[in-house]
């Protein structure tokens, strides 16, 4: 599969800027947990609240530009409506049934069903990560957005989900990666595997 | 140079060494292999996009904008104490003795006493205070709209920024326009009984469109001026701006 030069750009950017913010958004979490835990200091961005809010605020300019190119380039070329689209319960099904027993096709030309599912799931979570990560930053400035998430604390817990959703995906897409490495290189190259 | 510059100098190299330590260690958790020459170029570029978020946030916010308000029965019991000392070292001012100070770009460089302050016109709020933290409490405030204070005071509100400073030794500062905003208040009462020592007896000011650390508690001298005033967290890394 032949990944288009805009898509390799912006899939690296988008690596490098959601490293900075996990990692430092795990320290700001660790300041005051909302649950009965704490993410290892270790796996944190920041070293201290301040430092770890000074990453997340500088990436986040980053990340979110990155994002909204991506998004236009994926929607004015067709790439997200011929590579990413449909996502069909039905289909999802049957690729995942086969994925399972290990014997789902990489065919090199086009995405499965899981593939497309999870790649549309995991812009989802950007964007909603983005979006509630506005509405904790800017409750009175942006409050329509904040009371679109049911106020400040709620969109706390929208803007952890929405870091689960992303963490979630980037542990099996890079163990995926491992499994079959020889995807990794048409993502640097462009070239066809 | 005199020995209050001195003093200033050393207290930027040991903030920039603090900050450099933190960002090294953070850099190198995330780089690996990468040297402390690095560090210093990602310290700088780090405070550089903490002024532009400064002025990000500044085009972005709205005087008219009002922060939400709560009723009575959504106030957080207790609401919690939050300070850069534990418990312990609260400071206990004696109201009878304490006076306000006004510095700066001001008509009248008086200093003010609790009963004057008292006397003025009232308002209150139930609003909610976000700390930098991530946690959030809602609380009732209420005192002299700061607007009106510096209107008494002949304030420039032309002038960039208010500046405080705290019988606890902390510092904020905060904008004009921030400062003018009708929900800032400098604060004399939590739930309708002057402010408990733990929240900031005898003044503190509200500052519900600001995070937490920028309602500086136990104020004793307000000062307007041009000249960037920076604070005790601010100093340290926290964004300056730092509004809701």
């Amino acid at each position: 599969m032949q990944h288009p030069l805009a898509v390799r750009i912006t899939h690296w950017i988008n690596a490098v800027a959601m490293t900075v913010m996990i990692a430092s958004g795990w320290r700001i979490y660790n300041a005051s947990p909302l649950f009965d835990f704490v993410f290892p200091a270790w796996l944190t961005l920041g070293n201290w609240l301040g430092g770890a809010l000074a990453w997340h605020f500088a990436a986040m300019w980053l990340l979110a530009a990155n994002f909204v190119v991506y998004c236009a380039y994926g929607w004015a070329s067709g790439h997200i409506r011929r590579r990413l689209l449909p996502v069909q319960p039905r289909e999802i099904w049957h690729d995942a049934a086969l994925a399972l027993r290990f014997r789902l096709p990489h065919d090199g030309t086009q995405y499965n069903a899981v593939q497309r599912l999870l790649y549309v799931l995991v812009g989802c979570g950007i964007g909603l990560a983005i979006l509630s990560g506005l509405a904790i930053w800017k409750p009175v400035q942006l409050y329509p957005l904040s009371f679109v998430f049911g106020g400040y604390e709620l969109a706390r817990r929208v803007h952890f989900l929405a870091m689960a959703v992303i963490v979630g995906f980037i542990v099996l897409h890079l163990a995926l990666v491992a499994i079959v490495p020889r995807t990794l290189r048409p993502m640097i190259t462009g070239r066809t595997i | 140079m005199n020995a209050a510059d001195h003093r200033r100098g050393l207290e930027r190299v040991s903030r920039r060494l603090l900050l450099r330590q933190t960002l090294s260690l953070g850099a190198l958790s995330l780089l690996t292999g990468c040297n402390l020459e690095d560090d210093d170029a990602v310290d700088r570029v780090l405070w550089a996009m903490s002024r532009w978020n400064d002025r990000v946030q500044a085009a972005l916010f709205s005087r008219a904008r009002m922060a939400p308000t709560y009723s009575e029965a959504d106030i957080t019991d207790p609401f919690p104490f939050n300070a850069y000392y534990p418990p312990e070292q609260i400071r206990h001012v004696d109201g009878n003795a304490w006076r306000l100070e006004v510095f700066g770009l001001v008509r009248e460089r008086r200093a003010w006493t609790l009963a004057e302050l008292a006397a003025l016109p009232q308002a209150s709020q139930i609003t909610r205070h976000i700390c930098i933290e991530g946690w959030s409490a809602i609380g009732k405030w209420g005192g002299v709209p700061f607007r009106d204070f510096l209107a008494r005071i002949g304030a420039d509100t032309s002038a960039r920024y208010v500046a405080f400073r705290c019988a606890d030794d902390y510092r904020s500062s905060i904008d004009m326009a921030t400062a003018l905003h009708k929900q800032t208040l400098l604060a004399l009462t939590f739930r309708d009984a002057p402010l408990p020592a733990a929240y900031g007896y005898p003044v503190k000011l509200r500052v519900p469109t600001k995070l937490g650390f920028k309602n500086p508690k136990h104020i004793v001298a307000v000062e307007v001026t041009n000249v960037y005033p920076g604070g005790f967290w601010e100093d340290y890394g926290y964004n300056w701006f730092s509004g809701s």
